[in-house]
């Protein structure tokens, strides 16, 4: 249980860097769930048609409601002069906030084009916060495909609101990373059994619920991708609580773990609390693990989730993972689950498309987690595949999530073994 | 800059991506940054593409932007040309690309590789899908396509189909059959499974067919004007559609070619009494210019339905809207804003909508049945079973298109006569048509919505507007879902015009008589 975390496992492993095609969203799809986690929040987005096509083609069926996300586009004009395009920008959001009085944030993104014309949104963010305060409250941050890939979207998200956030002497937890409510809740129930008063999660879940942020502020990352987070929060003087990330069963037990340590719980206490859930979730993984057991597993790179479900999928459902790719690897962050993944796997960072498609063909792995893009190619080349997008659009963390997991992974194999066509 | 949430279409570049798509031994190169991939899952995703679009991206980072993207560029061209050895290349810039400005045409050049290299010009802040599929393609043409000797058979090429098109494999597979029961062999079909060197005897044909004009129609007027072929201006949608197309043919081979007809059931079906619930059913069409023009005419000629708004979101080919829905009386709604569209059929109150996966989408949240005729697409369009829109199986699979989302006959009477009854009432839906009932009584109205309805209660209270009676409210509630709007607004028109300020049950029945159809 008090594992010390020395360097063991991967910790020491080389990382094979590549550089050259990506095939890998840009920092703009985090929109999608991000919109939904932040019910007072609306993102829009400054960029081009390309920008809008990618959120709707990225959110795979349209959202029935109104999103609260949109794009302005850039047109000829608004290129031709930078005064225009702010004067654009401001009717915009005037006709937006005037729609749409529920919205209390709101989050100018940055893009490709508006990163390469200079559009300068944090000018505008500071002109329209005071235009539009205090009811509304306007942040920026770049989602653009040349600063960010994918789940850095969320991370440059709430590492611009960090900064918003209230002093507070406090003492307290906080959970960071968007979690599914769901896994939130439960979560947030875990530490109050385990006696840790004060408990809070960014992002909250609206505006006013924004906790204080200070030097008794201890926090533990949900979610791997939140590098910038983890500094802007350490530079208001918190402290990070460094932990394997709460997937699987053991994943979950460190992590809670590691801040029932900081917060002074005692280990009896911790067993009690979650004694019967680790039991449920080595029960319920078990049984999915029948169909993982020994399998190879190969990750392209996609949302740097690759590395902790790695470690779950060779550690608690004992497959074999022949090549764990990542879009960046944050060595300090990672540390604790590199430590903890069985040394085998090639690691890799970053992404030449075409290469690593020769790798895995080699290869031949009993399964391949990349994206949508590569998913039927590799299928019809027979080889089964597992979809990444949909491990960051499902709720997979926690001890009750544990399954689940597993199960995303098994779901292909029993397919194939059921199909008789 | 304008303000958007939905788009019926992509950039340009997803248009090249269409035709390079589509082809094969064509590579596409394109100049991108990281993310701009997203594109290649509309291809492997909606469409159950079993192989990668043939584009390289080149993946630049903000950190190159200072250095030398114009390297990246010629390494990556570099790159695909010996790993996927394609006839012919086409280099082009995404949206953030054409800012940076690296001539990728110019670049590519440079690198003296010894097939073609086809530099496309996209602007992407200007210019959408459509337009940069068909500049693609005809870009494509004009580079490929050498004179040639005609083929000694009557023979023709098929222009038009593209990945990503609504319903354009069987599309072809259908109009290939007619042809060749016309006695015509088809040269090339293109873009969809061609090869460059097939564009290259392009002009061996003796006329082309102009499958979608979104596509192929610059590609085929430079065909005509250089090769001296001419093209077909109908598309064979729909019954007449088809006939007019086959009569244009005899025309351009300068003699009667004999169609056969004996696979076309629609005719029969729109002709037998089962059918005549569908005499002047309100619908309201929107699409890509092409599908909204030819469903406007077999709902107007061939299923009697009335067409009440009529719309395409591709301004390219808005002359051609324009002119067909002078012919319908209506207004015609030439847009790319959805929101615009989805008040122009609140305000229109139709019974169905023929529209794109928008206004499937629009349907659902105003509770009027859709059925999809064009793109923008879904993977529900591509369905396996063999389903052209084109042709004379086309007519049929339309027929069958038409009136799955509308209430049948009887169903419809009984809805009418029985409309108290607890399960089976105006919310209940088409009985065949379990998850989608309508239920625009349940779910919160769009904010937009809110507005205009708001506008009209506005409207409602100025000063001498006639107010209902309750009993005459509750007779209007015993008049289906799908008209109520309809003769509501007819009713207060009536009041007003004859200055009635109270309407009550008198009033709602003489309005009735005097709108009487």
């Amino acid at each position: 249980m008090n594992r010390p975390f020395k360097p063991e496992g991967c910790a020491q492993a080389p990382i094979l860097k590549e550089r050259g095609q990506r095939e890998v969203f840009c920092g703009l799809t985090g929109i999608i769930w991000l919109h939904r986690k932040m019910q007072d929040a609306f993102f829009l987005v400054v960029g081009s048609r390309t920008c809008a096509h990618l959120l709707q083609s990225a959110a795979g069926v349209m959202i029935f409601a109104e999103p609260r996300f949109g794009t302005a586009i850039m047109e000829e004009k608004d290129l031709a002069g930078l005064t225009d395009a702010n004067d654009e920008l401001d009717r915009e959001v005037e006709r937006l906030l005037a729609r749409r009085p529920d919205i209390r944030q709101l989050f100018l993104v940055g893009s490709c084009p508006s990163e390469v014309i200079k559009l300068d949104l944090s000018r505008a963010a500071e002109r329209l916060s005071e235009r539009h305060a205090p009811h509304v409250r306007v942040l920026n941050y770049s989602g653009s495909g040349i600063e960010t890939t994918f789940t850095e979207g969320e991370d440059a998200c709430l590492a611009a609101m960090v900064p918003s956030h209230p002093e507070t002497e406090a003492s307290q937890l906080l959970i960071v990373g968007a979690l599914p409510d769901v896994v939130e809740d439960q979560f947030l129930r875990l530490f109050r059994d385990l006696g840790i008063e004060s408990v809070h999660c960014l992002p909250a879940r609206r505006r006013d619920g924004t906790p204080g942020i200070g030097a008794n502020t201890r926090y533990l990352l949900a979610q791997p991708f939140l590098n910038e987070t983890a500094k802007a929060l350490d530079r208001r003087g918190a402290q990070r609580i460094a932990a394997p990330f709460p997937f699987g069963e053991e994943g979950t037990t460190e992590w809670l773990h590691a801040a029932s340590q900081a917060f002074g719980v005692s280990d009896s206490r911790f067993a009690s609390v979650t004694d019967a859930p680790r039991a449920r979730a080595r029960a319920a993984v078990a049984r999915v693990a029948e169909t993982l057991n020994d399998k190879s597993i190969f990750f392209f790179p996609d949302s740097q989730l690759e590395i902790p479900l790695a470690r779950f999928l060779a550690r608690e459902c004992g497959m074999r993972p022949v090549e764990v790719g990542a879009p960046y690897i944050h060595g300090e962050i990672m540390a604790p689950d590199l430590g903890l993944l069985p040394i085998g796997p090639v690691l890799s960072e970053g992404q030449d498309v075409d290469l690593q498609l020769d790798r895995c063909r080699a290869q031949r792995p009993d399964l391949t987690v990349c994206g949508l893009g590569l998913a039927n190619p590799l299928e019809a080349e027979g080889l089964r595949t597992k979809w990444a997008i949909e491990l960051v659009f499902s709720p997979v963390h926690g001890y009750e999530q544990a399954a689940d997991l597993a199960e995303l992974f098994a779901r292909p194999l029993r397919r194939t073994e059921r199909l008789a066509v | 800059m304008k303000l958007s949430i939905w788009t019926y279409e992509g950039p340009p570049h997803v248009g090249a991506m269409r035709i390079a798509t589509a082809m094969k031994g064509l590579h596409y190169v394109l100049h991108a940054p990281q993310g701009d991939t997203y594109a290649d899952l509309l291809f492997t995703m909606i469409e159950r593409r079993d192989h990668r679009p043939p584009v390289t991206y080149t993946t630049f980072q903000a950190r190159d932007l200072g250095s030398d993207t114009a390297t990246i560029f010629k390494d990556a061209c570099r790159e695909a040309y010996e790993r996927f050895k394609p006839q012919a290349l086409i280099v082009g810039a995404s949206c953030t690309a054409e800012l940076i400005q690296d001539d990728p045409g110019g670049l590519a050049a440079a690198l003296d590789l010894s097939v073609p290299v086809i530099p496309l010009e996209l602007p992407s802040y200007q210019r959408k899908e459509n337009w940069g599929a068909g500049e693609t393609f005809y870009q494509i043409v004009r580079h490929l396509a050498g004179p040639m000797e005609r083929t000694p058979e009557l023979s023709c090429n098929i222009l038009g189909p593209t990945a990503l098109g609504f319903r354009n494999r069987d599309d072809v597979t259908e109009i290939t059959r007619i042809l060749e029961a016309l006695g015509i062999s088809v040269n090339v079909c293109a873009p969809l499974g061609a090869e460059p060197k097939d564009i290259a005897r392009l002009a061996a044909a003796h006329f082309n067919v102009v499958l979608y004009p979104e596509i192929a129609d610059d590609a085929a007027r430079w065909l005509e004007r250089t090769y001296g072929q001419p093209r077909t201006k109908i598309v064979p949608m729909g019954v007449g559609a088809t006939r007019d197309f086959v009569a244009e043919i005899s025309t351009i081979v300068g003699r009667t070619v004999l169609t056969d007809e004996s696979g076309l059931r629609l005719p029969w079906w729109s002709r037998s009494v089962d059918s005549t619930y569908l005499t002047g059913k309100r619908v309201f069409i929107f699409g890509d210019a092409t599908h909204a023009v030819a469903a406007a005419r077999i709902s107007a000629q061939e299923m009697g339905f009335e067409v009440v708004g009529l719309g395409c979101y591709n301004r390219e080919f808005a002359r051609d809207l324009r002119t067909a829905a002078k012919e319908y009386g209506v207004e015609p709604l030439i847009t790319d804003d959805y929101l615009v569209v989805e008040e122009a059929i609140a305000a229109a109150q139709p019974e169905m909508i023929l529209g794109t996966q928008m206004e499937r989408h629009m349907g659902k949240r105003l509770g009027v049945p859709c059925a999809v005729i064009s793109a923008p697409v879904h993977v529900q369009d591509y369905p396996a079973r063999y389903s052209p829109v084109m042709g004379w199986e086309g007519a049929n699979v339309l027929f069958d298109t038409l009136i799955h989302p509308l209430v049948m006959g009887l169903e419809e009477h009984l809805l009418t006569m029985f409309r108290d009854d607890f399960e089976f009432h105006d919310h209940a839906g088409p009985s065949h048509l379990g998850g989608h009932a309508p239920t625009s009584q349940h779910e919160p109205v769009p904010v937009e919505q809110q507005a205009v309805n708001a506008a009209n209660t506005a409207a409602a209270n100025v000063e001498g507007a006639p107010s209902w009676h309750p009993d005459a409210e509750k007779e209007l509630r015993k008049i289906p879902f799908f008209v109520r709007g309809k003769a509501r607004r007819n009713t207060e028109k009536f009041a007003a015009e004859q200055g009635r300020a109270v309407i009550d049950v008198e009033t709602l029945y003489d309005a009735k008589a005097h709108f009487a159809r």
